[in-house]
């Protein structure tokens, strides 16, 4: 066995690479509004592993990855709470939650 | 940090394997109260891959606005929308899943390519500050992103006030400074109320 003194980067890469596609999938093909948001919120949290990845491996001493996941995870909380009223009110206006029944801009 | 390397693995490989399986759920899980739960042990385990990269305070951020806030809000929100509907089939839905899977899959292969062949140049000795990396997030939010941390602010404060615009539902009778009656059509129209549950 190949001696190691941490865990390569690559490993935290590909775990993210997989969690942000397994989000994109999940944006493209959820029938259910609050599944799309979630499916977002799957994909900012990739994001964040990449950066804390990159700023714990690359850039250990000025740890600016950090701070952008700091604000990274302030967009996230703003995006959720709009996200969500926004679903509300279209669910008062349609009563439905079915993606595919928001065609109000389709051509 | 001061884990032996065999323990950090082992960390690894468990939180990790709880992320990918955790956000399979999320994606394909029928009832949607599960993806949320689920979703929660995601954030989680995220935040333990945090603590694996020396990150405390971050990681405690993590909990602290994915699960005690952002996944609170979701689980309030599939309350109030969960009416059972019996969804429309689509016809073409086949060969959707097919373009968009295949779509997923190169993404995904792509980017573990650039991860795997990509020649990082790592700084040497790794983990260097380690818990001092709390007081320096703090210098740098107060010194060199001091203007993008008072933006994030006026941020939440937009954020907080559409939210509440958006989701607000009643409305008054007359406007309170002129006395006259207000345009009901133009701001919102009546309808049921949330919980119509009948199926």
């Amino acid at each position: 066995m190949m001696h190691l003194e941490s865990i390569p980067i690559q490993a935290f890469l590909i775990v993210s690479s997989a969690l942000f596609c397994i989000g994109i999938w999940g944006l493209l093909n959820s029938r259910n509004a609050v599944r799309v948001l979630m499916s977002i919120e799957l994909m900012l949290n990739a994001v964040n592993i990449n950066l804390m990845t990159f700023s714990s491996y690359i850039d250990n001493n000025l740890i600016q990855g950090q701070v952008f996941t700091i604000f990274v995870i302030t967009v996230a909380a703003a995006e959720a709470a709009v996200g969500l009223a926004i679903l509300l009110s279209l669910y008062r206006n349609r009563v439905t939650v079915d993606m595919e029944s928001f065609n109000l801009l389709k051509w | 940090m001061s884990i032996a390397i065999t323990t950090q693995i082992i960390c690894f490989t468990v939180l990790s394997f709880i992320v990918l399986i955790g956000a399979l759920g999320v994606v394909l899980l029928e009832s949607i109260v599960y993806s949320a739960f689920l979703l929660g042990g995601v954030f989680m385990s995220v935040a333990g891959l945090y603590l694996l990269l020396n990150a405390s305070f971050v990681a405690a951020a993590q909990v602290l606005v994915y699960v005690g806030a952002v996944n609170v809000l979701i689980i309030f929100a599939i309350m109030l929308v969960n009416k059972k509907e019996d969804l429309k089939p689509i016809n073409d839905i086949k060969s959707r899943r097919i373009i968009s899977t295949s779509i997923c899959l190169t993404l995904l292969s792509l980017l573990i390519r650039v991860d795997l062949t990509n020649v990082w140049s790592l700084s040497s000795p790794q983990n260097s500050i380690g818990e001092e990396s709390t007081i320096r997030i703090g210098e740098h939010l107060f010194s060199d992103y001091l203007l993008p941390f008072e933006v994030a602010s006026v941020l939440l404060l937009m954020a907080m006030i559409g939210a509440i615009v958006l989701a607000r539902r009643d409305v008054m009778n007359e406007d309170i400074s002129t006395g006259l009656p207000v345009d009901q059509e133009l701001i919102e129209k009546s309808s049921e109320p949330l919980l119509t549950n009948k199926n």
